[in-house]
Order: C-alpha cells, then sequence, then structure tokens
C-alpha cells in the first residue's frame, strides 16, 4: 500500500517515497547475481601475486583437467579474439601513452597484485576457484614502487619495464603570479599533508553476465556498472562486433561510489569467453577482489604554501601535489586534475601555482571515488586555512570569511580552466550565508565555555569547521526517451544509472509533473543501451542535472504533441488545453478529455487511414540536453568532537551540515545523499585506510581490516538546506550525489586539533588514527614514549 | 563432490535438497532456492548482508553450510511481506528512505526483527548497536535508524490492538 | 570466495566424532563456524573433513557444581550472554562476553570454538586464564583435564592433539563477593579488540586486596595473567596509586608490533584497559561488601 500516492500532485520538491522500494524491500531485487541465465558458466580469475614481476609463463594444464573446468584462458588465448590486449583509451588522445591503459589479461609483466591473469570458466565458482588454486604462473619479481613520493627520485626503480620514468606527466596549474605575491607577504604558512588511499566498497561487488548468441552476432551483457553505453561500445569495439549488435543492461545495482564507473579488464574477457564458448559466462566479483582489483582513490601527497596579507586575506597559494595514480591511468589523470583545480574552493585567490606529479606505483589504479578528488584539495585548503587562522590569532571562521567568494560576484569566472578548456565558472552560491547558517545551528559562540568545562572534568572536546563547493552535473550530456503507450503509461528510457541515488523516481517525478499524469503511471528504465541510443552513466553527480533536464524537455515535447493532437481533435486551440490525469482536455471544463493512450495509439498510425497532421510519429519524444558547464554546490559544515587521550579514539559528538544543491527534486532523496556522503567522509577521516607493505602486497583485503563505519560510528546528522537555484539549467538543481563528502574530513581534522589544543597537536593526515593521535598527544605534552626512551623520536608519517 | 541430502524449512515450507559439501547455507537459498533476497557482501561474516533467521535467531547465512541448516527453520526476507503487504518495517522503510541501493536491506530487516522480538520499545543507542555488524554505505544508517524506531512504534500499536 | 572441497560429516555422538577424528588426518572440528568458515572462505584453511558436532547431545550446557560453573564446549555465546547462572556466578565472562561480535554471531558462536581458535584478542581465552578454567578435552584414548594456563601453545595453538576435541570448561567459582571487571578498547563496537583485561577481585574484611586475578590479551600472541603484578597487589590497600602501578607489570612483556598498531600502542592501550579493569572489579567488590 503506498501512503502517499495523490494523482495530480506536484512532485517537484516533493519527498515522495521511491517507487523501486517494494520490489527491493521484499527481497524482489534483481543484481547481476540474481540475473539467471540457464547453462550459465561460472568464471575466477588468476590474479597476480606479486606487485611487479615479469611473467614467464602460466601453465593451466592442470587446471584445465580438473572436473568442471571448461576453459582456462590466459593473454595468448584471448589476443585471437580481440581487437586488442589493452582496453582503448578511456580520454582523448595524446593525453596519456597508450599504455596507461590496463590488458583484458596481462601477458608479460605484472603491475600491481590482483591484476587479471587469466580467466577460469567452470560449472561452478567453487569449481573456478580450484581451478585457479592449480594454475602455476612462473614470475620473477621485479622491485615495487609503493611510496608515490619515492618517484620524486630519479633513482628509484621503474614501476615497469617499458618506461624510463615513475611519473605519468606532470601537470602545472596556475594563474597571476605567485613569486611577488609570496616575496611581498606579511605572513607565509606551510604545511605538508597526505590523505590516504580508500576505495568505494560497495556492498555489492562488480559483476558481469554475458551471453552470445553465434548465429545472430548478437552479445548481451549484464553488468554491474556506472557506464553502460560506453561498456557496450568497448566491447563492441574489442570484439569486433557492431555497436547495434552489442546490448548492456545494468540490474539493480548494489552501489557503485566510483568502483564501477570503468570498462574493466574482467567484463571484456568475461564477454570474450562467453563468444568463444557460445555459452553464458557469469562472473561476480568476491569481497578480496573489490579490494585488488577495483578502483581506489584518494591516496595523495601535498607541499603547500600560503601567503596572507597584514590581514589575512589570501595573497597565492602554491605548492606540489603527489598524486598516486598507481599502476595504470584508464581515466588518464581526471582526479589530479579536479584536486589541481578545485583546490582554491570557494575563496578568492589571487596568485596560485601548483605542480601536479602523476605518479605511477605498483598498486591498484585510480579513478574517482565519491569526491573525485575534490576531498583531498578541501583537506588541503582547509588545513592552511586552519593554520592560518591559529598562527595569526584569528577565529578560523573569521579567516574565511574575510576570503569568501561574496554572494553578489556570482557567477564567479575563476582563472582556472576544466579539462575542456573553458573556464571554471562558479555558477550561484551563498558562502557566507552557508557559514552564518551553520555557525548559528551549531551553537558555535557557545562552545568555547562547554570546551573549558570539559577539560576541567578531563575531557577533551573540540568543534571543527569546514567549507567546501563541488562541481555536479558533468555534461556533455545524459539521454532520456520519453515514450507513452497504448495504456496511458508512460516510460522514460534513460542511459542514467541508477545505483541507489534515487534517480528513477527523481526522473518519474520531473515527468509526472511535466505531462500531467500521476507518478505511478510512469516507468523509468535506465541504463539499458537496447533502450536509448545513447549515454553517458552516473557518476561526477550528474545525473539529476543532465537527465533530469533531458526528462523534462522530452516530456514537454510529448506533451505539446499530445495536445496539438488533441487541438486538432477537439476543435479547440491549443492554450485551451491541458493533460490533467493523463487526458488532455480543455482547462475549467470537466467535459472528459482524450485520453494519452487514444493520442499514442493514434500516433502509431494505421494504415489507410488519415495520420494526425502536423505531427511526427509515436507520442515520444528524446532529448540530449547539452551542458558544459557545471552547477556548484556548495556546504558548510560544523562538527563536534571527544577524544580519548588514553587511546587516542575520536567520537564524533555532534554533526551539523548546511548544504546548499539548488532545488532538490527530491529532499528526502537528497537528504539521503548528504547522509551517506558524510558517513562515507566520516570513514576517510577516522576509519578507512587501504595499506600495502613495503613489496607492494596489500594488507587490507577484507572487512576485517578495512574499516568501514558502522551505525554506532555515524552520529545522528543534521541537515539544513540553502537554495540557490542554478541558472544554468532548466530544473535549477544541483547535484547532491557528492557534496555532502567534501569537507567532512576537513571539518573533523578541525575539531580533533581543536579538541587537542592543549597538546598542540596538528592534524596533517587522513585517516585520524588513534595510533597517530596518541602519538602527537606525546609530543605535544613532552611525555616519556616507549619510543623516546630509546633516544628516536617518532617517525612523522 | 561430496553431497548431503538436507531436509529443512525454508520460510514455513518443508524442503528436501542434495546439497554439495561446501555450499553456503547463503548459495543454497540463492541459487539452490532462487530467493535472492539474501545478498552475499563479503563472504565472511562482517557486513551482515547474508543475515537470515535460522531457529529463529539471526545467522550470516555466508558463515553456515546449507548441509548445518538440515533439521533447521530458515526464514528470509521473503518471508516477512509482499509489495502489496509490506511487513510494518518495511513500510517503515518505504515511509523513511530507509534504503538506497537496497543490498544491505535485507539482512538489516532481519536483524531489526530479531531485534523488535527481543526488545519492543529500544531507544536510539539500543538499535544502532544492534545495526551495528551490518554495513550500509549508501544510507549513514539515519533513515535506516529512524524507520526502526517508527516500526517499533507501529508494532507496539498493534500489539495494543491485537 | 568459496571454501576448498572438504568432506561434511555430522557425527550424532562424542565417540563418532572421535573415531573420525582418528581416521581423518586433515580434519577440523566445526563448531559455531563463525571463526572457521571465515578462514575456509578465504582459504586460509583447507581441511578435507569437517566434522559438525553441533547436534551431538550432551555438549553444550551450563551447570552448577558447588565450586564452579561447568560450560559445554558447544554452548552459544549467546546463551551465555543470557544465562543468570553465569551473571550471578561469573560476572566477568558476562561483561567479556558483550563484547565478542555482534549478535549474529554470538547466536552461532560457541565458547569451545573461541577458546580453541585462540585469537590473540578473543575475550573468552582471557576470561578462561583470568579464572584458572580447565579444560577437558576427549580421544579415544580417553579424557585429558588441561589448565588453561598450559592451553596456548603458542599464536593460535591450543593443547589438543589432532585427534582429540574439547568437551567442557570448568570455571572454579569465585568467592561470593568478588568484584568482576572487563575492559577492552576496539576501533568499533564488535570488532576484535587491541587490547583487553580482565580482572577479578575479592576484598578482605578490612577492605584490603585479599585475591586478585590480573589476564590481559592482545600484547602477546596468547593471553597472559599478570602474575607479578597480582602479587605486589596482594594484601594492599587498593589505594588509585597501587591500581596504576599494576600497569609496570607490562613492561616485562614483549609486546606484538603489527603493521596496523605498533608495540608501544597496544602496550599504551593494555595499561589503559587494565587499569579500567581493575579499577571497575575493585568498585565492584567494594560496593557488594
Amino acid at each position: 500500500m503506498k501512503r502517499d500516492a495523490k494523482p495530480e500532485t506536484k512532485y517537484f520538491q516533493s519527498p515522495v517515497s521511491r517507487q523501486e522500494d517494494p520490489r527491493l524491500l521484499t527481497g524482489n531485487g534483481r543484481y547481476l547475481d540474481d540475473v539467471d541465465m540457464p547453462g550459465a558458466l561460472h568464471a575466477a580469475f588468476v590474479r597476480s601475486a606479486y606487485a611487479h614481476a615479469t611473467i614467464n609463463g602460466i601453465d593451466a594444464s592442470a587446471a584445465r583437467t580438473m572436473d568442471g573446468v571448461v576453459a582456462v584462458y590466459a593473454a595468448k588465448d584471448l589476443a585471437p579474439h580481440l581487437a586488442s590486449l589493452r582496453l582503448p583509451l578511456g580520454f582523448p588522445e595524446g593525453q596519456l601513452p597508450d599504455h596507461v591503459m590496463n590488458y583484458v589479461l596481462t601477458p608479460n609483466e605484472a603491475v600491481h597484485v590482483g591484476e587479471a591473469l587469466a580467466v577460469v570458466v567452470a560449472r561452478s565458482r567453487a569449481i573456478a576457484e580450484d581451478a585457479v588454486d592449480a594454475v602455476l604462473v612462473d614470475y620473477t619479481p621485479l622491485p615495487a614502487v609503493v611510496d608515490a613520493r619515492e618517484v620524486l627520485d630519479p633513482k628509484t626503480p621503474m614501476s615497469r619495464l617499458e618506461i624510463n620514468t615513475n611519473r605519468y606527466k606532470t601537470l602545472d596549474f596556475g594563474y597571476g603570479d605567485c613569486e611577488p605575491a609570496f616575496k611581498n607577504a606579511a605572513h607565509v604558512f606551510k604545511q605538508e599533508l597526505s590523505i590516504h588511499r580508500g576505495l568505494g566498497s560497495s556492498m555489492e561487488g562488480r559483476g558481469v553476465l554475458a551471453r552470445f548468441d553465434p548465429s545472430t552476432s548478437e552479445m548481451t551483457v549484464w553488468s554491474s556498472t556506472q557506464m553502460s553505453h560506453e561498456l557496450s561500445h568497448t566491447i563492441a569495439h574489442m570484439l569486433r562486433l557492431e555497436e547495434n549488435q552489442v546490448r548492456v543492461i545494468a540490474p539493480d545495482v548494489g552501489g557503485a561510489f566510483g568502483a564501477k564507473y570503468l570498462v574493466y579488464p574482467e567484463e571484456i574477457a568475461i564477454a570474450a569467453a562467453a563468444k568463444m564458448l557460445a555459452k553464458p559466462v557469469k562472473w561476480v566479483e568476491d569481497r578480496r577482489e573489490h579490494f585488488i582489483a577495483a578502483i581506489h582513490e584518494r591516496d595523495q601527497f601535498w607541499s603547500l604554501e600560503i601567503a596572507l596579507d597584514a590581514n589575512a586575506h589570501i595573497l597565492g597559494v602554491r605548492g606540489r601535489l603527489v598524486h598516486d595514480q598507481g599502476a595504470y591511468a584508464p581515466h588518464s589523470y581526471n582526479v589530479p586534475y579536479n584536486a589541481g583545480t578545485t583546490l582554491p574552493g570557494p575563496y578568492i585567490i589571487p596568485n596560485y601555482k601548483l605542480e601536479v606529479v602523476l605518479a605511477q606505483t605498483n598498486k591498484v589504479p585510480v579513478i574517482p571515488v565519491r569526491g573525485a578528488g575534490y576531498p583531498q584539495s578541501n583537506f588541503a585548503m582547509e588545513r592552511l586555512m586552519d593554520c592560518a587562522a591559529r598562527e595569526l590569532g584569528l577565529d578560523r571562521t573569521e579567516i574565511r570569511r574575510r576570503n569568501l567568494i561574496p554572494a553578489d560576484r556570482m557567477p564567479y569566472i575563476t582563472p582556472l580552466k576544466n579539462r575542456a578548456g573553458t573556464p571554471i565558472v562558479y555558477d550561484s552560491g551563498d558562502y557566507l550565508l552557508a557559514q552564518t547558517t551553520a555557525l548559528t545551528a551549531a551553537g558555535y559562540g557557545e562552545f568555547p565555555a562547554r570546551q573549558i568545562e570539559a577539560r576541567k572534568r578531563g575531557k577533551y572536546i573540540g568543534i571543527g569547521i569546514a567549507q567546501a563547493v563541488k562541481g555536479t552535473g558533468r555534461g556533455p550530456f545524459e539521454s532520456a526517451r520519453v515514450r507513452v503507450s497504448a495504456n496511458g503509461r508512460v516510460a522514460v528510457f534513460t542511459g542514467a544509472l541508477e545505483m541507489g541515488q534515487g534517480i528513477k523516481t527523481s526522473l518519474a517525478q520531473i515527468c509526472a509533473d511535466e505531462l500531467g499524469v500521476s507518478m505511478d503511471r510512469v516507468d523509468v528504465v535506465a541504463g539499458d543501451t537496447g533502450q536509448v541510443g545513447y549515454g553517458l552513466g552516473g557518476f561526477a553527480s550528474r545525473q539529476a542535472i543532465t537527465a533530469g533536464s533531458s526528462t523534462l524537455l522530452a516530456a514537454r515535447e510529448v506533451k505539446a504533441r499530445a495536445i496539438k493532437v488533441g487541438a486538432h481533435a477537439l476543435g479547440v486551440p491549443e492554450v485551451d488545453l491541458e493533460i490533467r490525469a493523463g487526458e488532455v482536455c480543455k482547462k475549467d471544463s470537466d467535459e472528459t478529455g482524450i485520453p494519452l493512450g487514444k493520442i499514442a495509439s493514434q500516433l502509431r498510425g494505421l494504415p489507410g487511414y488519415a495520420f494526425p497532421p502536423d505531427v511526427e510519429v509515436g507520442l515520444e519524444a528524446t532529448s540530449m540536453f547539452r551542458i558544459d558547464a557545471m552547477a556548484y554546490a556548495n556546504a558548510f559544515h560544523v562538527c563536534e568532537v571527544a577524544v580519548d587521550i588514553d587511546t587516542g579514539g575520536v567520537e564524533i559528538q555532534r554533526y551539523v551540515a548546511v548544504q546548499d544543491c539548488g532545488k532538490l527534486i527530491n529532499p528526502k532523496i537528497a537528504a539521503g545523499q548528504v547522509h551517506g556522503s558524510i558517513a562515507h567522509g566520516i570513514g576517510n577521516a577516522l576509519f578507512e585506510w587501504i595499506g600495502y607493505n613495503s613489496e607492494g602486497q596489500p594488507i587490507t583485503t577484507t572487512f576485517a581490516d578495512y574499516l568501514l563505519p558502522t551505525a554506532c560510528d555515524v552520529p545522528h546528522l543534521e541537515i539544513i538546506w540553502l537554495e540557490t537555484p542554478s541558472p544554468i539549467n532548466p530544473l535549477g538543481i544541483k547535484g547532491a550525489a557528492e557534496a555532502g563528502i567534501v569537507c567532512v574530513g576537513s571539518a573533523i581534522a578541525s575539531a580533533v586539533e581543536n579538541a587537542l589544543e592543549p597538546f598542540k597537536v596538528r592534524i596533517a593526515d587522513l585517516p585520524i588514527t588513534p595510533v597517530r593521535l596518541l602519538e602527537l598527544i606525546d609530543q605535544g605534552s613532552g611525555a616519556a614514549m616507549a619510543a623516546s626512551e630509546n633516544g628516536t623520536a617518532s617517525p612523522a608519517r | 563432490m561430496s553431497t548431503h541430502s538436507v531436509s529443512l524449512k525454508i520460510n514455513g515450507s518443508s524442503v528436501t535438497a542434495e546439497v554439495e559439501d561446501r555450499t553456503s547455507l547463503a548459495d543454497f537459498l540463492r541459487h539452490g532456492q532462487r530467493l535472492t533476497g539474501t545478498h552475499l557482501g563479503c563472504e565472511h561474516g562482517v557486513c551482515g548482508a547474508c543475515t537470515v533467521l535460522v531457529d529463529g535467531r539471526t545467522a550470516r547465512s555466508c558463515l553456515m553450510l546449507a548441509a548445518q541448516a538440515d533439521g533447521r527453520e530458515v526464514c528470509t526476507v521473503e518471508s516477512l511481506g509482499s509489495p502489496e503487504a509490506l511487513h510494518p518495517l518495511q513500510q517503515a522503510f518505504w515511509d523513511h528512505h530507509g534504503l538506497q541501493c537496497g543490498f544491505c536491506t535485507s539482512g538489516i530487516l532481519m536483524t531489526l526483527v530479531e531485534l523488535l522480538r527481543e526488545n519492543a520499545s529500544p531507544d536510539e543507542a539500543t538499535v544502532r548497536a544492534a545495526l551495528s555488524g551490518n554495513l550500509c554505505r549508501c544510507t549513514g544508517y539515519q533513515n535506516i535508524v529512524a524507520a526502526a524506531l517508527d516500526a517499533a512504534a507501529q508494532l507496539r500499536a498493534l500489539e495494543k490492538t491485537a | 570466495m568459496k571454501p576448498s572441497p572438504f568432506t561434511y560429516h555430522r557425527p550424532d555422538s562424542v565417540g563418532q566424532a572421535l573415531e573420525l577424528l582418528a581416521a581423518q588426518p586433515n580434519a577440523r572440528i566445526l563448531a559455531g563456524g563463525q571463526s572457521l568458515m571465515a578462514m575456509l572462505n578465504l582459504r586460509l584453511a583447507s581441511p578435507e573433513h569437517l566434522i559438525d558436532i553441533g547436534r551431538i547431545p550432551g555438549l553444550a550446557g551450563i551447570s552448577e557444581e558447588p565450586d564452579a560453573i561447568v560450560i559445554g564446549a558447544m554452548t552459544r555465546q549467546r546463551d551465555i550472554e543470557r544465562s543468570a547462572l553465569i551473571a550471578q556466578h561469573l560476572p566477568l565472562l558476562t561483561q567479556a562476553i558483550a563484547h565478542v561480535g555482534h549478535q549474529q554471531t554470538r547466536n552461532w558462536g560457541t565458547v569451545g570454538g573461541s577458546l580453541c581458535h585462540l585469537d590473540p584478542t578473543a575475550e573468552i581465552p582471557a576470561v578462561a586464564m583470568a579464572c584458572d578454567a580447565t579444560l577437558t578435552v576427549q580421544s579415544r584414548r580417553g579424557l585429558r583435564v588441561i589448565a588453561m594456563a598450559d592451553f596456548p601453545l603458542a599464536m593460535m595453538t591450543p593443547n589438543i592433539e589432532a585427534d582429540e576435541m574439547l568437551v567442557a570448561i570448568r570455571f572454579p567459582k569465585w568467592p561470593a563477593k568478588h568484584g568482576a571487571g572487563f575492559a577492552e578498547f576496539a576501533r568499533r563496537h564488535g570488532d576484535f579488540s587491541i587490547a583487553a583485561a580482565a580482572a577479578l577481585v575479592a576484598l578482605d574484611t578490612a577492605g584490603n586486596i585479599a585475591r586478585v586475578s590480573l589476564t590481559i590479551s592482545g600484547v602477546a600472541p596468547t593471553p597472559l595473567r599478570l602474575a607479578t603484578a597480582e602479587q605486589a597487589l596482594a594484601g594492599k590497600s587498593p589505594t588509585p596509586a597501587l591500581l596504576q602501578g599494576a600497569a609496570a607489570a607490562l613492561d616485562a612483556i614483549d609486546v606484538m608490533d603489527d603493521p596496523f598498531y605498533p608495540a608501544w600502542y597496544r602496550k599504551r592501550i593494555a595499561t589503559t584497559v587494565l587499569g579500567r579493569a581493575l579499577i571497575g572489579a575493585v568498585n565492584a567488590a567494594q560496593e557488594k561488601a
């Protein structure tokens, strides 16, 4: 029973419950592994045991003889069936050399633990895993590059034999002239900062099921993916099929967060195997594989300086970022590019210079995970601001106020350019209002007295703040095809992908509003390349803006067409008509109208009979709303923590988040996105740490070692919405999927420093671990430690 | 390949099947019985996505062999309700947006079924502690907690009128 | 992550189980499965035979003797958690069991399983050590009773032969008015602890420490009794200074080091939890006095 089924309700900006939920709640979801395919075989991969090694040979003879094993393919077995062993460039030519792309199966040189070397296809996954254990790989181990900073030393061995530098590239960002700015500055402060590796860690891992029909050469692929169209084109290209012969269907996707935003080697290998065997082949990633073969992100080292005048106005920011890109760069340098162009954040920074070193290391490749480089740059900038505030004796909020881009300067054209070469423009936002709203709600002014009281009782509490902007709605487009059926139901087909963020319900809301039908008559089909010809998928908080706008425009066109037909049929002017309860009818009249379904039937045509004049065939329209500029969401967070100085444990006691995501299609869904983003941010701030030992062996490969925040670690979050509508899309919206994560680490770091001010603790690294906190507390309080009893100070990490 | 015959009750129905010795209860439910509402998130007993009730007690079905469930009663999320007739917990999750991708949801629902059976009036801290063995990456838990508290109230009200 | 192939056996008597154990060289006992099945799924262990003792009558249960509580090896942790008998006579175990995993794992995990798994940070072995428990193992050759102090041979290596099976654990009672304190520090609720401490204190009529047991886990491959600290506390008045001084016993331990928690940190946590457990035990004893 749906409690809020109300016909003719305005849905936009309404917290309607999601259409997909009853199915998902009752165990009727169809995630990849639930897709039933009789006769399907199951795959498992042989993965590199070394971070860096030559592969002298792969002996699958024993594996091939095992009962239930159908095939074992290494690179040389797949090569004749593929257009190339390497995946095609995922970015424009010339940005980086071809060798930055992964192989479908690596032939000669493994460059990270977990890299796929061979695929076993068997009657069951268990048998496939048995066979994987029986495959013998002859490795010659080579030195591995593990810490990204090692690439700065030319004597470091190469992370790959075919290269002569461990730097993919060096990027330079900047404008103005930092030299005189710094030379003449009243104050210059430095920071050495780091953010550690984390990953998407969706609760459902990756998975792909491929079925090939040799008689028609049609390949159908189900994949738990964020980008069905890209996958479809790539499969067609790699398997030398026509684009129209390949169909990719995204089933229910159990979360993604960037982990599924790549055409992966495994997807191509499975499709190839299905083609070679002419049998359906399914691969479902297990958790260990997700840790060693699904993309990572976050790993960065920043060396920065900030120059300020006597009134704490920023004169310049400069420095270097060493970005750990991992062993491959399948999305080129979009994460460090984001980090480099977003460092200025919401502040006016007259001079800027950042050198970005893209380090090639023997670890899992890096592409965007929720936040896409913004959390890193935000941490860097916000730490600089806190540092400057402290050194200058200013309140942390005051120094920000003096440097924020004021609301009356919107749209603010920053001197930086996006990857397409066009200026980065903050379209709208009132950063000062976000700050004052948050500080009032959080009782910021009353906190110092509470802190003093707490310290008297031996308790260390602190308050932290941070401010962020996030570009959303990355173009160039997303598709929507709105089609009315003969029974009056409306379908929206979109290249957008549903992965939990409620895009289907959001699009149904928009379509229902525009078409004047009840939402429960709208079905949204997402991520099926067979239903809509073009699409880009879900990433960069883009789908509400792009697919939402396309849905709006397509629905508008359908409405216009229906009214045109209705006007002709009813003999009244179009302006006198509207669509109400699924019918084209006269405004201000109770007369029965013409059901949309009937118009849809008419527009299918009846051979030999008149077709309505001046309209196209079909009650449907497709829109690919084009947009290149991004809509900038912004946020201000205030966080209270309590630190246990005996254990280094941090508890978040209060969290206030002011979020401006423009108009909200669905406030309930938008709040859910912010909750999840902040929780992920708490994970990166306190818990999540992908570990590699000095040989490049991953040491966090289970949920016992890689700590996700639980219900006891995420406090109740107080979300306050501000709305500065975006002027650059028809709905006035901004993406909500990532805006909550950007400044979480910064706010928590700010709070922990505030709590531990008596010990002069300075937080320069994320995650903030209890071990590190005790080290810092001990250094600050001059207490004797076991380490310092040896005469050595604690190593800085 | 070593197999055993098992006879058990699943969602109230008697089932007899031949299972491979190493097949987990989770895989038996999902593939042997086509009850795909129970999900596998880690297969090492931490994430809780695979949580079902065995003899009325929550169990991580990835850590139990199908063979171990012989003679027992298993309840999965499919026993709670249907899209046309939702269990109060499911209705509360729907109303409060307590799920996003839905992958962890069935495990969380089964955990809450046990919690609310043992404690009809939990406070927020108790709910969060009960949920600490179920990982969610999407929701930040907030709406799940709100849904659980609402469902508890609904169930108490139903008890009163019963 | 599927286990390597094995043959599953479900004996209905101890005798049958022991026959199987003796006959199959590469066999593991399957009790609650909460630790073992994770290891099998991760292929960290590949036994060829799994002997499920979960349906053998008489292996689970909590019974009271005049001087002890006897717990069958297959007793589920959840039943320990809810046992009034345990709460009354072994309050330390009741306190500790709340920290063992999560409800879903306590429903099926067993006392015996935890003891035989002997994770260095596990709570139940620490409590057994604190209580001077004795463990009864059985084989076709008969019964053998082992003091908990002699049970851990090395990290995760119990004093059990390949053909033996743990059947019962005997926890001697402490005086009725004793105080128990258990403290641990873990990153998240229900996680493996970094270090845990178990303290038992009995006071004499003058309020001095008549008897004390101090156990620390997480600093060494096996849980350790802090005998020197116990001796230093015996007979003394439980002042804050005295209690804090107990941590000096940790100096003698060669604390474990690993990539996640360096030795100095484990030692610091151990110091903290030891203090909290001991103070908790003293407070509880004083309240009952």
